[in-house]
C-alpha cells in the first residue's frame, strides 16, 4: 500500500515537473516511479514485496480477461444453438479465503466469470455454494475455480 | 487501423448485449438467466466503453469511461448474486435438466441455517450472529 502511494506521488511529481498534463504522460510517470521504487527497494523496508506485486496484478488482469471472453463465448454459443448443451447444477466449493474481504472478492470474481454464479456462503464461512452452467467435467471446473481463488488470494497476501 | 478496432469493439459489444437479451428469452430458469444477462451485458458495456475511450482520446472522457468499467465490474456480480440468492431461497424451480444441487440438503428452510457439510460435532452448533434477523 505504501508502495502504491509513493508510486503515485512520484508520477505526480513527474507530471508537474515535465509540465505535460496528459494521461499518457501520467502513465510514463507511473512507469518511471515504479522503476525508481524497484531500484531502491532493497534499502527501504516499507517497500518490501512491492515490486513483485505489480506484475502479479497485471498477470491476474490478463488471466481474468481471457477467462471472461472465453466463457462468454461458450454461454453465447449455447444460447444461439437450439439444443441445450448445458448441464447446470449447484456445487459446494471449500473456501481457502478467510476474512470477509477475501470472501467477497473471490465470490465476486466467480460471479463475474460467465458459467459460474456464487449463490451463498455457509454460516460457518467454509464453503461457497456456486451455481455452474457447465457441469460436464466437474473436476476440471473445480480445478479452474481453485486456480482463480489462489490467484486472487495471492494479490492480498 | 484505429477506426477498424473501434468498429470491432462496438460491434462485438453490441453482439454480446444481444446475446444477453436472447438469453433472457431462451434460457429455462432464473439462475441460468442471471448467468446470461449480467455477464454478457457487462462484457458488452466494457467493450463499448473501450471504443468510446479510444474514439475521444481526451483525459476527461477516458477517465469517465474507465470509471464506468470499474463500477460495472463492481456492481454487476453483486446484483447477480443477490437476485440469484433471493430467487433460490424463495423457491424458484430449477430447470429439469439440472444435474445436481449440493445446497438443498444443507439448507434448513425453517431456521434459514446453511450448513457447509464439513461440520464436525463442535462447529455444527448454530451460533447466532449480531446481524441475524430476529
Amino acid at each position: 500500500m505504501t508502495g502504491a502511494i509513493w508510486n503515485l506521488l512520484l508520477a505526480l511529481a513527474w507530471v508537474i515537473l515535465s509540465g505535460d498534463f496528459s494521461g499518457l504522460n501520467l502513465v510514463v510517470g507511473l512507469v518511471f516511479g515504479y522503476i525508481t521504487l524497484v531500484l531502491i527497494e532493497p534499502q527501504v523496508d516499507a517497500l518490501a514485496g512491492y515490486p513483485g506485486r505489480v506484475p502479479r496484478i497485471l498477470r491476474f488482469i490478463g488471466f481474468f480477461i481471457k477467462e471472461l471472453v472465453q466463457a462468454n463465448l461458450r454461454v453465447g454459443f449455447d444460447i444461439l444453438t437450439p439444443p441445450w448443451h448445458m448441464r447446470p447444477g449447484v456445487i459446494a466449493m471449500p473456501l481457502a479465503a478467510r476474512t470477509e474481504l477475501e470472501i467477497t472478492m473471490v465470490a465476486n470474481l466467480i460471479s463475474l466469470t460467465p458459467g459460474t454464479l456464487s449463490l451463498d456462503v455457509s454460516d460457518d464461512r467454509k464453503v461457497l455454494y456456486i451455481h455452474a452452467m457447465f457441469l460436464d467435467d466437474e473436476e476440471e471446473l473445480r480445478r479452474n475455480l481453485k486456480e482463480m481463488e489462489c490467484r486472487a488470494l495471492e494479490l492480498f497476501r | 487501423m484505429i477506426e477498424t478496432i473501434k468498429g470491432f469493439l462496438i460491434l462485438t459489444g453490441a453482439v454480446f448485449m444481444l446475446l444477453a437479451a436472447l438469453g433472457i428469452l431462451r434460457l429455462p430458469d432464473l439462475l441460468t438467466r442471471m448467468h446470461a444477462t449480467t455477464k454478457a451485458a457487462a462484457l458488452g458495456v466494457i467493450l463499448i466503453m473501450l471504443a468510446v475511450a479510444m474514439h475521444f482520446g481526451e483525459v476527461a472522457v477516458v477517465a469517465r469511461a474507465f470509471a464506468i468499467i470499474v463500477f460495472v465490474l463492481m456492481t454487476a456480480p453483486v446484483a447477480a448474486h443477490v437476485i440469484g440468492r433471493a430467487g433460490y431461497f424463495v423457491g424458484s424451480k430449477l430447470w429439469s435438466g439440472t444435474v445436481k444441487d449440493e445446497l438443498r440438503p444443507n439448507y434448513d428452510p425453517l431456521t434459514h441455517e446453511l450448513k457447509s457439510g464439513l461440520e464436525t460435532d463442535t462447529n455444527a452448533v448454530h451460533k447466532p450472529r449480531d446481524n441475524d434477523p430476529q
